[in-house]
């Protein structure tokens, strides 16, 4: 009696939640191809994109650099320590340089860039969402996806490449400092190591997914400001959602792209 | 046959997550003319405007603009010749009180060098009485009701054909609120806009309409020239015009 019914609901309660994300990975995709069919369609705003390649940029420069600066160096004492356990240590260099650049560096330049600038993008279009700025816009002739959205996803596509190179140089040189400082290791050699063991492979897979990371945490960041609920509460949900789904879309691609590069 | 209304509603519903606000609106806006809608707080006299837009989506019923529903409509070619205020006043925060009124120009398919869109906006500013002081201050820098009227002055930035104005008065001082009440019947009178204004303010009514709606109920509950109001014998008109607190619209509930 109580059980089957229970069941059901339980059941009922299953399929809802999945026609609820399915809707939901329906509208994101259709939001997506949306934006990129703008950068085809005029007219462009090229001082709206400036302005966002400074802001999502070169503002994140300094979080994405100390970022990559502490994991090269914790990486490098980790793996000397894991190394001395079968006499291996002189795998350090390369080893820092592979987990640098084809895995951490992007991954954990992305999740920062996430925090930083997913949830920033979703504040602020969530509150000229509720505040009608965006309708406003509309009735200015102006398509707020043209305006808004592309120019931030675009900008953050385009810069997330070049804030994971560098971070990839940073984080191999936070390595270099604690393998010479305080492990001993001979300078020339252990850049002769990382850089004879670096393979184009790993940097191209190194930059296609900080691209990848980048389009994500700005879509996410656009996505839930644009559908933001009503009020601050709505805005604050928005910028929490954007941060949540960009990370875990972020983790989820990271996993595909190691994949197809494998 | 007379020519088709400039715009026109036709049994027009619309509700929130099952709540109908809109149920059967019929309006009529002939060319150049100015049509006030009032009636009380909720009532959906913004919802209105906005499913005239296409920024809300009606659930049942036609808007027509030029007697073509919007759905088939060039919504791009109206826009290019439409203002809108906004309730809020919906100015971009990011941009300066000038660039607000001045974003159709630096924007639009001719943007205008950066001078001549500055001194143009200027001119704008001066007409809602607002100095070139104002000009390079940020939105969060001015009093609700100086947002308000750099809010009108972005809507009339181009000489718009077809202007809405949400509440031109509201939070006003009466002597600011009658010349931009003047303002928008010489919008209407000399350069021939077509205006639906939304107000609570009976002055507002006299000076702009030459029709005036009722809503409520989410009907027009009563629909004439701005002469009739106070002949028309209506209860819910008269209460609502004389401000009373007794009468068919419940105040309290
Ligand atoms: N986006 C929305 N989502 C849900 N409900 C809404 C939305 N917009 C308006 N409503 C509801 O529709 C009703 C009418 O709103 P509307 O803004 O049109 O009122 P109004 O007549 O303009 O009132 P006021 O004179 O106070 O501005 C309100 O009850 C409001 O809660
Ligand atoms: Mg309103």
């Amino acid at each position: 009696m109580f059980l089957p019914r229970f069941l059901a609901l339980f059941l009922a309660s299953i399929g809802r939640s999945a026609i609820g994300l399915l809707r939901g990975a329906g509208r994101l995709t259709l939001f997506a191809l949306e934006t990129v069919s703008h950068l085809f369609r005029p007219p462009w705003y090229p001082v709206e994109i400036g302005q966002q390649l400074l802001r999502i940029g070169y503002f994140s420069l300094p979080v994405v650099g100390l970022t990559a600066l502490f994991t090269g160096g914790a990486l490098a004492l980790q793996i000397y320590a894991g190394g001395a356990r079968f006499n291996a240590e002189t795998v350090v260099p390369s080893i820092v340089a592979i987990g640098i650049v084809r895995e951490l560096g992007p991954v954990l330049g992305g999740l920062m860039v996430a925090g930083r600038v997913s949830s920033s993008i979703a504040a602020e279009i969530g509150t000229m969402r509720v505040t009608e700025q965006i309708d406003a816009l509309t009735t200015l002739s102006t398509n707020p996806m043209k305006y808004l959205v592309l120019p931030r996803v675009l900008a953050a596509t385009l810069t997330m490449p070049l804030l994971v190179a560098i971070s990839d140089v940073v984080g191999v040189f936070g390595g270099f400092l604690v393998g010479v400082e305080r492990l001993g290791f001979n300078p020339a050699a252990y850049i002769r190591n990382t850089v004879d063991f670096l393979e184009p492979s790993d940097i191209i897979s190194s930059l296609v997914k900080a691209a990848v990371f980048g389009f994500v945490l700005a879509l996410m960041g656009c996505f839930h400001g644009y559908h933001s609920g009503r009020g601050a509460q709505g805005v604050g949900q928005a910028t929490t959602n954007a941060v949540v789904s960009a990370s875990i879309l972020i983790l989820a691609a990271n996993y595909l792209l190691t994949e197809a590069f494998f | 046959m007379s020519a088709a209304a400039k715009i026109e509603l036709r049994d027009v519903w619309k509700s929130f997550d099952g709540k109908p606000v809109l149920a059967g609106v019929d309006l009529k806006v002939m060319t150049g003319e100015s049509l006030v809608i009032i009636g009380g707080s909720g009532t959906g006299k913004s919802v209105t405007l906005k499913c005239i837009l296409g920024i809300l989506h009606h659930d049942r019923g036609d808007v027509l603009i030029d007697g073509v529903p919007i759905g088939r409509l060039d919504r791009r070619g109206f826009l290019r010749h439409f203002g809108m205020l906004f309730q809020g006043g919906a100015l971009f925060d990011s941009l300066t009180v000038w660039q607000n009124v001045a974003f159709r120009r630096r924007h639009g398919r001719k943007p205008l060098p950066r001078r001549e869109a500055r001194d143009l906006a200027i001119e704008k500013l001066r007409r809602v009485g607002l100095g070139p002081e104002t000009a390079d201050l940020y939105p969060a820098e001015l009093s609700g009701g100086m947002q308000k009227r750099v809010g009108l002055a972005r809507a009339i930035a181009t000489d718009p054909q077809v202007i809405f104005f949400d509440e031109p008065t509201a939070g006003l001082d009466p002597i600011m609120a009658s010349v931009i009440n003047d303002l928008i019947r010489e919008l209407v009178s000399e350069m021939g806009a077509t205006a639906i204004t939304i107000t609570h303010d009976m002055t507002t009514v006299r000076t702009v309409a030459d029709h005036v709606a009722m809503l409520h109920g989410g009907k027009v509950r009563w629909a004439g020239l701005v002469g009739e109001i106070d002949t028309a014998g209506d209860p819910y008109l008269d209460q609502f015009i004389h401000g009373r607190a007794e009468g068919p619209i419940e105040a309290v509930r």
